[in-house]
């Protein structure tokens, strides 16, 4: 109860800043995907526990980060294509509602597989980079590093979009896709190329929260809501009202877990989500179709 | 005159679940209380599963029944342990506050027509709510550890509604209460609200135009889905006599819920119950098979725990893509291909499928 707007309430403040950085990353993937192939993984946030996974055995097998990085990303790029390949396709012409919850089926396989395979006792990497001392506040250069990463992953898919063939491609393909196979564009593969990179930023956000997180087979409920709240919040598909959604919901979370107790930062969060909705179901970025 | 036809079928098989524990009895004497254990477990998840059901078969995906079976067990617990009063009041005072969450949260769903993704991760949103509450109320609720109702006496009474170590008891009060979830399911098939909700789920609009208050319909669904749920949930802390926020409230529950339900068949009125023995039959004969044979248990280690949990997972994504109807949906589809061309245009009669959505347009 003890909220006053002093220094450590401006270091709430901007540590919120910090993990929107993160948590608009993982937006983005889920957002992609939504926007381009118009089904939601519901087991995205598990995508991302396999990629913390392999950075985690890759880094403690000898490779340097950045190469376990590396290979945290390609390998939930390939899996985020096996998951369309074997799981979406069979369902793409189902009720939606299907996509959503075959996904589930394999949000439960992945959690119960790491279980399996990596136990249940938390894992780090050992890593410390310390932490940034501006007057009285402290700052993880893990967050910091984090933040600024997310953020160039977010241009770099902007410009991927914007510029390339393949970019210009997808974006045409969500904006409508029952024309763009009359311009002899296969988008079968488009799909499988959109889930890569989709898997891809799971990846990058991976090899960003290793940095700070302990790894364990639950993880990903603790993020996942937190994400598809964050995409519905700012229109699902919508990238850049992810963004922003991300900032708002991190500053709930992050003011109201150093004025209260964690729980209700996290709670007032999804209560403001609610509401929000209610008032625009479109989301807050969303355009009424 | 499909239920007329079924009658029989339907009273033989009421009949046959009754003497179950009869049959445990004189079968398993050593281990009765064991196998009541599972079999109480199976009725009360039947009950909270066809809760489920009733909203999900009109495209209602909710991934919030969690919250409210959470709501039912913790409300009618903390009134019981810090107020004094007994589930008696305890479960009512559950299930009125779930189904008033349900209709706050419902009646601007509907109306605002949020459905398909934006209603499921909704609903999602409205279950980790109610869990990070539980969660952060810890002076009362014990936190993610959770809470034991205060026993009372030597744990049989009437007035607390404790039952747990009189398995036989326990048994026929789960029996009532899953007897009552499908007499509600049976009630609601032959009901108005069924076709009108039908529709609804088909094209909003098109019911609409003809008169149907879509937002109403859904409404009436919601509560009574969200009642049920909660009843369930309190049921299932009076046998349990724990509660704690993962085990009857949050995400996984509503997850299990949602892929028990499709697993046995969400069209089918025995298919939320054909969810519930699959699911825990599934578990169960999986743990006793690495218990009892050391090779699986060198081979897996202490992830054998996690075994049933990947192979429902995996069985989850094959039923959806291959079997979207569920175990009972499909089985029903298959006897009544067999039997068409003997009896065309009349439902089966059975006990597996008396109300069932494709008996009922026969």
């Amino acid at each position: 109860m003890d909220c006053q707007l002093d220094i450590f309430f401006l270091e709430a403040l901007l540590n919120g800043v910090l993990l929107a950085g993160l948590l608009a990353l993982l937006a983005l993937g889920l957002n992609l995907i939504f926007g381009v192939i118009d089904v939601v993984w519901i087991c995205y946030a598990e995508l991302v526990m396999v990629g913390m996974y392999g950075i985690n055995y890759a880094y403690k097998g000898g490779a340097p980060f950045l190469l376990a990085a590396l290979f945290g990303i390609v390998l939930v790029a390939l899996a985020g294509a096996i998951l369309h390949y074997l799981v979406i396709r069979p369902v793409l012409d189902t009720p939606p509602i299907n996509q959503l919850l075959v996904t589930g089926g394999v949000l439960f396989l992945l959690q119960a597989a790491a279980t399996m395979a990596f136990g249940i006792e938390f894992k780090n990497l050992g890593i410390r980079l310390g932490s940034l001392n501006v007057a009285d506040m402290s700052f993880s250069w893990a967050r910091i590093w984090a933040f600024a990463i997310a953020l160039a992953g977010a241009l770099g898919l902007w410009l991927f979009l914007k510029k390339t063939y393949l970019g210009t491609a997808i974006r045409a393909i969500a904006q409508d896709r029952d024309i763009i196979a009359l311009m002899g564009v296969d988008s079968r593969r488009l799909y499988l190329v959109t889930s890569a990179i989709g898997g891809g930023l799971a990846g990058l956000a991976a090899a960003l929260m290793v940095l700070q997180y302990d790894i364990y087979p639950q993880i990903g409920l603790q993020f996942g809501p937190l994400i598809f709240m964050i995409c519905v919040l700012g229109g699902l598909g919508n990238m850049i009202g992810g963004f922003v959604a991300a900032f708002i919901i991190s500053q709930f979370i992050a003011v109201g877990s150093s004025c209260f107790h964690t729980e209700w930062g996290y709670a007032v969060a999804f209560l403001f989500f609610m509401v929000a909705i209610f008032i625009r179901p479109q989301g807050l970025f969303g355009t009424k179709s | 005159m499909t239920s007329l036809r079924a009658a029989p079928a339907a009273i033989l098989g009421i009949a046959a679940v009754a003497a179950i524990p009869l049959m445990v009895h004189v079968a398993f004497p050593a281990s009765e209380k064991y196998y009541l254990h599972l079999l109480i477990q199976i009725l009360l998840w039947s009950f909270i599963y066809t809760g489920w059901s009733l909203m999900g078969r009109f495209g209602l995906t909710s991934f919030g029944h969690g919250a409210f079976t959470g709501i039912g067990a913790y409300v009618t617990v903390l009134l019981w342990n810090f107020a004094g009063l007994p589930p008696w009041i305890g479960i009512p005072v559950g299930v009125v506050a779930a189904t008033m969450v349900a209709v706050v949260v419902g009646y601007p769903c509907f109306r605002l027509r949020i459905t398909g993704h934006y209603f499921a991760l909704l609903t999602l949103a409205l279950t980790e709510f109610v869990r990070l509450c539980i969660v952060g109320l810890r002076d009362y609720t014990g936190g993610s550890l959770g809470t034991q109702p205060k026993r009372y006496g030597d744990g049989v009474s009437l007035l607390a509604l404790q039952f747990e170590p009189e398995r036989v008891l326990a048994y026929y009060i789960a029996f009532a209460l899953w007897l009552f979830g499908l007499y509600i399911w049976w009630r609601v098939d032959r009901s108005m609200d069924r076709y009108a909700l039908d529709a609804a789920s088909q094209d909003e609009d098109a019911a609409a135009s003809v008169g149907i208050d879509v937002t109403r319909e859904k409404l009436k669904i919601t509560a009574l889905s969200s009642a049920m749920c909660a009843l369930g949930g309190a049921m299932f802390a009076q046998y349990q006599m724990y509660i704690g926020p993962d085990t009857i409230a949050g995400l996984a529950v509503s997850l299990n819920i949602v892929f028990a339900v499709i697993a046995g068949g969400l069209y089918v009125m025995l298919g939320p119950t054909v969810g519930a023995v699959f699911t825990q039959l599934l578990a169960e004969s999986l743990r006793v098979a690495i218990q009892g044979s050391a090779t699986l248990r060198d081979l897996l280690g202490s992830s054998a725990l996690a075994l049933d949990q990947a192979i429902y997972g995996l069985l989850l994504v094959l039923f959806i893509i291959y079997m979207p109807k569920g175990i009972l949906g499909t089985a029903v589809d298959w006897w009544q291909r067999l039997s068409r061309p003997r009896q065309p245009g009349i439902g089966v009669a059975g006990a597996a499928n008396a109300g069932a959505v494709k008996a009922g347009k026969g």
